[in-house]
């Protein structure tokens, strides 16, 4: 028995080598067979690239908005936190000459630079949250729509950073006590997560347009861009609509169809 | 090597244990936040980073500019930065580790940190950065320990450390760049959106970071038997690089100014006005700035005359002068006035908290002990060959 110190170490450590590695060969193979009784489900909505037009004409009362929002922040689960430092939102009001920062002129009346439209989450085509994320917490689906993990984000908040339009929102406390109804349907989040808006993912599976486009009353047109056919791409390629800050290359998906009728 | 620094005069233990008390309530402040949030923070939605991530931009250029060192040393023979160049390492080993840690505090889970090599992400400079200030901390330890150790034997440095020392160089470059290019690379954020964003970090690293190293340096001659620069003019070769690395970086800020004012686009000029007069009436960084400005003219004009150089008294000024300088531009400017105005073009100022003093002190104290633990190991090796 000269088996030293050092000797019967390295031996150890050759065995424990082995033996991890020999878990992750069974468990890889086992994570392969699991994975193919998850694959999408076939009901549901499904599209090429999800878009959606925002047909300014429809919004007329502060109701119109209001509705839209309500509908989407009680479905998922937004906290009214109240302030806006902590404040958490997935769509909301934003004048136009805030939405709509480089299509400005110093003539428009108040009337125009104030009037309120609908911003959320653009679900860009070249998305830079999605290339800032350093976990692929944010992630962008082959229906273009982005989405994202809270329970993988670290709450690094680069893409907050890396996101042009503000649509991102971290929660900077626990948001569950500040949840006036909870929805036990979709989840609520944990403190120092990145959250924002997700084309209601959750509602598309189930088929079920998003939330804030059923309760729009027609001011909210959702649908499939890359169909000829749908009442979408019919818009955006016959009628004059905007995208916010499309200079940047980022080809937002929400386009706001302006000339549907007067704005002031 | 590591029990040199278990030994130490009265001064060295009630100076370590004033750092311990710092951290303590820096800890103390970090809980307060971990179980709180963020919120605790002066971070908003709209400024969504602030003090600790300017922090750890203002460190990783400390960290790089070791290099600064190492490079005429090893590279050019340059003989007169021998006694200093482990000095340079050894500093830059605590400030990759605070930096990182100024990213761990900022994180809203930071148990979650695995994430980032559990889902590698080439895409995202993130990930690359994670992967360069770990690599160049493991080179630093390396080659920092492996020199000292040989010396502290009487022995020659082991051949297999050079080609890690000459990869060090380049890898020095490399984090600030891609520290550099988590701004960069962002699309709206207009104060960052700048191709010589690199180029000013390292510029504005290679001021800061050797100025740190000096005053370290003329700390260590006073309180211990050691002298990094026993009348070789290593120091006054040093201060040389810092005077041209800031006029380098004061030079490359007013290309930022030329190329946003000339041009005349309201996003290039906005934060830039933000910054040095304030908008839509909010004025919270201007006098900073403005405070960076003078500092670091004065500070440049006080290096580039001999007289005022080499005199021992305002060399030491000057030198402050330059850090603080940076330091607002960086560790301050930067990274806040990148949010400001939001992408909505409206303002929203960042007040910082108390708590994120507490925390970033907590980190800082850390950094010293590092520093002089290390530091203390150095002089006990060399004290003990001067002998």
């Amino acid at each position: 028995m000269s088996l030293n110190r050092r000797r019967f170490l390295r031996k150890a450590g050759m065995v424990t080598a082995l033996g991890l590695g020999g878990t992750f060969v069974i468990t890889g193979l086992r994570g392969k067979v699991e994975a193919s009784e998850y694959e999408t489900p076939q009901q549901g909505l499904v599209a090429k690239r999800w878009a959606m037009v925002v047909d300014m004409s429809k919004f007329k009362t502060k109701e119109d908005y209001n509705r839209v929002i309500e509908a989407c922040h009680s479905v998922h689960n937004v906290p009214g936190l109240g302030n806006p430092k902590d404040e958490i939102k997935w769509i909301w009001n934003e004048d136009y000459e805030h939405a709509f920062t480089s299509q400005n002129n110093r003539y428009m009346k108040e009337s125009v630079k104030n009037h309120p439209f609908i911003v959320l989450c653009n679900h860009c085509e070249n998305p830079p949250c999605v290339r800032a994320c350093p976990t692929e917490a944010t992630f962008q689906r082959p229906d273009g729509i982005v989405d994202m993990d809270f329970h993988r984000c670290i709450g690094c908040r680069f893409c907050m950073a890396a996101c042009p339009y503000g649509a991102r929102s971290f929660n900077f406390r626990d948001p569950r006590p500040f949840i006036k109804e909870i929805n036990p349907d979709f989840p609520t989040r944990t403190l120092g997560v990145v959250e924002k808006c997700n084309f209601c993912v959750e509602r598309l599976e189930k088929g079920l347009m998003p939330a804030c486009v059923e309760k729009s009353k027609g001011g909210l047109i959702f649908g499939d861009l890359d169909d000829p056919r749908s009442e979408v791409r019919k818009i955006v390629s016959s009628q004059y609509t905007i995208r916010r800050k499309p200079e940047l290359g980022t080809q937002p998906s929400v386009y706001y169809l302006v000339g549907g009728g007067d704005l002031v | 090597m590591f029990e040199r620094a278990l030994t130490g005069s009265r001064r060295y233990w009630t100076w370590i244990f004033l750092l311990l008390a710092v951290i303590a309530v820096g800890f103390y402040s970090y809980l307060k936040q971990y179980s709180y949030g963020l919120g605790l923070t002066g971070m908003s939605r709209d400024v969504s980073w602030g003090l600790y991530i300017a922090q750890f931009t203002f460190l990783v250029g400390v960290a790089a500019s070791a290099v600064m060192l190492v490079l005429p040393y090893y590279l050019h023979d340059f003989k007169k930065f021998g006694k200093m160049v482990i000095l340079g390492e050894f500093l830059a080993i605590p400030s990759v580790i605070m930096s990182m840690l100024f990213i761990i505090v900022d994180m809203g889970q930071p148990l979650r940190v695995f994430n980032v090599i559990l889902y590698p992400s080439p895409h995202s400079m993130m990930f690359w950065d994670m992967l360069v200030l770990f690599g160049y901390l493991v080179l630093n330890i390396i080659i920092g320990w492996t020199t000292l150790g040989a010396e502290s034997k009487g022995s020659p440095t082991p051949a297999w450390v050079k080609p890690i020392i000459y990869l060090s160089i380049p890898w020095a470059v490399s984090i600030h760049t891609v520290t550099a290019f988590l701004y960069a690379g962002l699309p709206g954020r207009h104060l960052w959106l700048s191709a010589i964003m690199a180029a000013r970090f390292l510029a504005s690293a290679f001021a800061a970071g050797p100025s740190i190293l000096i005053l370290l340096c003329l700390l260590v001659r006073r309180v211990s038997k050691f002298d990094p620069d026993p009348g070789v003019g290593a120091i006054q070769s040093l201060v040389k690089i810092v005077t041209y690395a800031m006029i380098a970086n004061v030079f490359f800020y007013m290309l930022e100014l030329f190329t946003a004012f000339y041009s005349n686009i309201p996003e290039a000029k906005a934060p830039l006005k933000y910054l040095f007069a304030g908008l839509d009436g909010h004025t919270r960084l201007v006098p900073f700035m403005w405070t960076a400005t003078i500092l670091a003219f004065v500070g440049i004009g006080l290096l580039l005359f001999p007289s005022t150089r080499k005199n021992d008294k305002i060399l030491p000024l000057a030198l402050v002068a330059i850090i603080i300088a940076n330091w607002i531009d960086k560790g301050m400017g930067l990274v806040i006035g990148g949010f400001i105005p939001n992408p909505f073009d409206r303002v929203t100022e960042y007040v910082i908290t108390n708590i994120e003093i507490a925390v970033t002190l907590g980190v800082y104290a850390i950094g010293m002990l590092f520093i002089t633990i290390l530091y203390k190991v150095a002089i006990s090796v060399r004290e003990q060959k001067d002998r």
